[in-house]
């Protein structure tokens, strides 16, 4: 008798290899580049930080789980696919690091459930859960959104003890003298004072700015940190250049015009880049695959956008910072983007038309 | 310069899998494959018409006698692979993933192996361009990339196009496979040779062979093979797959792009794989026709992974027993490569003339994980070759809506793999697109066939229609007719009557 070789798995089309890279290596990679910023936040903004980041993870998978498991779906091999924490990591990043811990939860719940689940899941939804959650928490509750935390690191003798962190984060108690206005903010205010930019900036350090050494959002304030981050994702090919450099460059040559033509009003480019959620937005935020466009050009086009919508909210809106709703604005304009621009096929012209033969 | 910047891209897409060629590249091609009792040989091994066979269960053949002659324009005649015995012309199941019985010839080999009378060709270059694509035609050479196109087709239509450049692709791009780069190691002055008939058989000009960069030892030897040939240029090539795609390689040599529909001869170019030349060599020097190839037999599964010359028709299962394959291992057996080859259910099923490997894949080798689902990464659209957005394609295809991936470009996909490739959600891409292929063609039938009916319908309603008018008519006039005899009979009687008063 003869022994044949049988094919003991499904008889499926190539490739019949692949690469190892997965959807989990993928969040955990863009996790470990925000890493060191988050850190870097937790430790100058101390335990309350930490407990608000925590409870927003926690609560963003009670509320992933609950909601495959009211879809019927896997909970065990989805919960872990790392993008409910992502999207809970990224959401923590941009909130005040004293801001109550249903702060969290709310912002977390509105992540998943409105903000991802509803559409269907991973890879359905319009808008970049983050953004949305983060967007929602500022216009319902202005006040705790606004409430920017001083520096105060981990042990130093003029933080909150953990005690005293405690209470922030879970009763609410804020101590006098411990917050005040990001620069972007001060800025704000200070011209409806009929202020000038050479007068405001007296006490601006961008050095601090730049190492994050400032008020500002949980894990937003270190551009050193977000940048570097940034680059090693490009570095590891997870996400490309096109809409991070569009962004920023957009940002630096506009605001460079405005600010060359009037500087006691215009914000100097430097200072963009160097403050509110510039460079998390960037590298971090608008570079979600689910809802940035899928070609290279259609990218630039995106990073134009974003970069355009954050420099006119910030310099004419009402809110000092515009960065989530640029984001959620251009996420909308995605499905068009998409629509429009596409690669050319290989042998016809971009309508779909056969090539003309020449020979 | 701007122009060089703006100019379009000669590359597109593409991955650089890993290549797994190590196994089999660096030693010599076996050519003592001990000869098979039985050889099983299909009668369609080629894009077309199948063979139509001219011997019968009980002859005695040689090697080399044609067994099975070329139908119609696009078809290829079958020799056979040994001498000995016909003992079956019937239906056996094709190295095809489905295993669907096909016309084969059972060939009871005698041992020993003995030839027809062949006709040796001292001088080609004295035979007209014309014999040169007929005794190519006669002596069933195909494309041996994979393709199976019949060479002398291309041959004839090149010459009729007049081309200026033929392209010999020495890319073998799949990972795994390595019988081209042996081939070429080994027997490159066999190969160029097969070129200059090719060449003069075209009545073309110039040949560009193009080797992809990690063939070192191939490109060395066809390069000194081919020195004192000003006509023909040795060239290296990026590695990256699918270099070896034939559109995408005479856009990288020529810069030409050939347009949808169109085939590569009426834009000047021709593009021949280095095997096709090789059996070129033999077939036209040594009037042997193809009856044996050079296979790679490899994957974690084989204990000795080799190239392999065997004649066509030897069941797989034999050259897995030559290679020691580990049957209980094995999780797939692939004839091609791991990027575009097709799974076969089993290894009872003969090598043909397509077939560049056999490999048996081992789970670890496969990637054969849970799908996920797609977090729009846009890997795909990048690493397509032929531009389309593999992403929208399957997300339409999912939800039946197969009219809007035949807009988003369904048929211009070459089923290259890089997609399924590259996704990290494990979505099999191309399986997608392949059943939607099939499923768009099957509706086609489906609603063609449903004219036609229709059509029949009509005209025979219109026939019957028909018939039943001209037998009203007739019934019509043969009643006047009577009416009119009877009235004449009566308007007679009544004057007789008139007549008798």
């Amino acid at each position: 008798m003869i022994i044949y070789a049988k094919a003991t798995t499904k008889l499926r089309s190539g490739a019949h290899i692949g690469t190892k890279t997965s959807v989990s290596s993928i969040m955990g990679k863009v996790m470990l580049a925000i890493a060191p910023a988050t850190v870097f936040g937790l430790y100058c903004f101390g335990w309350s930080a930490i407990f608000l980041f925590i409870v927003t993870l926690v609560s963003a998978l009670f509320f992933e789980a609950c909601c495959l498991k009211l879809a019927g779906r896997p909970i065990k091999a989805t919960l872990f696919d790392g993008s409910a924490l992502l999207t809970a990591w990224l959401l923590a990043m941009t909130l005040p690091p004293f801001a109550p811990w249903w702060v969290g939860v709310v912002g977390s719940g509105f992540a998943i459930i409105l903000g991802k689940q509803v559409y269907g899941g991973l890879g359905q939804n319009l808008f970049n859960p983050a953004m949305l959650a983060r967007v929602a928490l500022l216009i319902s509750f202005p006040i705790e959104l606004t409430t920017w935390a001083n520096v105060s690191p981990l042990f130093f003798p003029s933080s909150p003890d953990i005690m005293e962190s405690w209470r922030i984060t879970f009763s609410s108690i804020v101590p006098d003298g411990m917050t005040g206005a990001t620069t972007l903010g001060f800025i704000k205010t200070e011209f409806s004072q009929n202020r000038l930019l050479p007068d405001i900036l007296k006490e601006y350090s961008s050095i601090s700015n730049f190492f994050g050494w400032t008020r500002g959002s949980l894990g937003e304030t270190s551009t050193l940190l977000l940048a570097g981050g940034g680059v090693w994702l490009m570095q590891q090919k997870i996400i490309t250049w096109h809409i991070p450099v569009a962004l920023l460059a957009t940002v630096f040559l506009l605001s460079s015009g405005f600010h060359l033509a009037d500087s006691g009003h215009y914000v100097s480019p430097f200072l963009h880049l160097n403050s509110g959620a510039m460079f998390l937005v960037a590298f971090f935020i608008a570079t979600d695959y689910v809802t940035s466009p899928n070609t290279p050009t259609g990218q630039l086009v995106f990073g134009v956008g974003c970069g355009l919508l954050i420099f006119v909210i910030r310099t004419w809106g009402a809110y000092p910072e515009g960065a989530a709703f640029a984001v959620l604005l251009m996420n909308a304009a995605t499905p068009l983007i998409d629509y429009y621009i596409k690669p050319r096929i290989y042998g016809r012209d971009r309508h779909g038309k056969p090539l003309e033969i020449s020979k | 310069m701007l122009r060089t910047l703006f100019a379009k891209p000669r590359l597109r897409g593409g991955v650089h899998a890993e290549e797994r060629k190590s196994a089999t590249e660096s030693s010599p091609v076996i050519t003592s494959f001990p000869l098979p009792k039985k050889l099983y040989i299909p009668l369609q091994q080629h894009v077309g018409k199948p063979a139509e066979p001219m011997i019968k269960v009980g002859d005695t053949v040689l090697k080399g006698q044609l067994l099975a002659y070329s139908q119609g324009m696009i078809s290829a005649p079958v020799h056979a692979p040994s001498s000995g015995l016909i003992i079956d012309v019937n239906d056996y199941p094709a190295p095809h993933p489905s295993a669907l019985p096909i016309r084969t010839i059972v060939l009871e080999t005698d041992g020993k192996d003995e030839w027809i009378n062949i006709v040796q060709v001292d001088d080609p270059f004295a035979l007209a361009p014309e014999e040169i694509s007929f005794r190519v035609g006669a002596a069933g050479i195909v494309g041996l990339g994979g393709a199976t196109f019949p060479t002398a087709v291309k041959l004839n239509m090149g010459r009729e196009n007049q081309v200026q450049t033929l392209i010999i692709n020495g890319a073998e791009c799949e990972p795994y496979l390595t019988c081209d780069d042996r081939l070429m190691q080994e027997r490159a002055a066999a190969i160029i040779d097969g070129v200059r008939i090719m060449l003069h058989g075209m009545g073309t000009a110039s040949a560009v062979v193009a080797v992809e960069d990690n063939k070192s030892h191939a490109y060395s030897a066809m390069y000194t093979a081919a020195l004192p040939y000003p006509q023909i240029e040795v060239i290296q090539i990026p590695t990256r797959y699918p270099m070896g795609w034939d559109r995408q390689l005479i856009r990288y040599v020529t810069g030409k792009e050939i347009p949808v529909g169109a085939r590569s001869s009426e834009l000047g170019v021709t593009i021949h794989n280095v095997g096709t030349a090789y059996a070129v060599h033999k077939a036209i020097r040594y009037g042997q026709p193809l009856v044996n190839r050079i296979v790679t037999v490899s994957g974690g599964a084989v204990a000795l992974p080799m190239n392999v010359e065997v004649p066509l028709g030897t069941i797989i299962n034999e050259l897995f027993s030559f290679c020691q394959v580990n049957m209980d291992k094995t999780a797939r057996i692939i004839m091609g490569g791991p990027m575009m080859g097709d799974p076969l259910p089993h290894s009872a099923l003969p090598v043909v003339k397509g077939t560049s490997g056999v490999l048996a894949l081992t789970k670890d080798e496969l990637r054969d994980k849970q799908e996920q689902p797609c977090i729009r990464c846009a890997s795909c659209i990048t690493v397509c070759p032929a531009g389309l957005r593999p992403l929208d394609m399957a997300n339409n295809i999912r939800i039946n809506q197969l009219d809007t991936a035949v807009d988003l470009g369904l048929k211009d996909c070459i089923s290259c793999g890089c997609c399924s490739y590259i996704c990290p959600s494990n979505i099999p891409l191309v399986q997608y697109f392949k059943y939607a292929t099939g499923e768009v063609m099957a509706r086609q039938q489906a609603q063609h066939k449903s004219e036609q009916t229709k059509k029949l319908i009509e005209t025979r309603n219109a026939r019957i229609d028909k018939i039943a008018r001209l037998q009203a008519e007739e019934e019509r006039e043969r009643l006047a007719a009577k009416a009119e005899r009877e009235r004449r009979l009566a308007a007679e009687a009544a004057e007789a009557e008139q007549e008798v008063s």
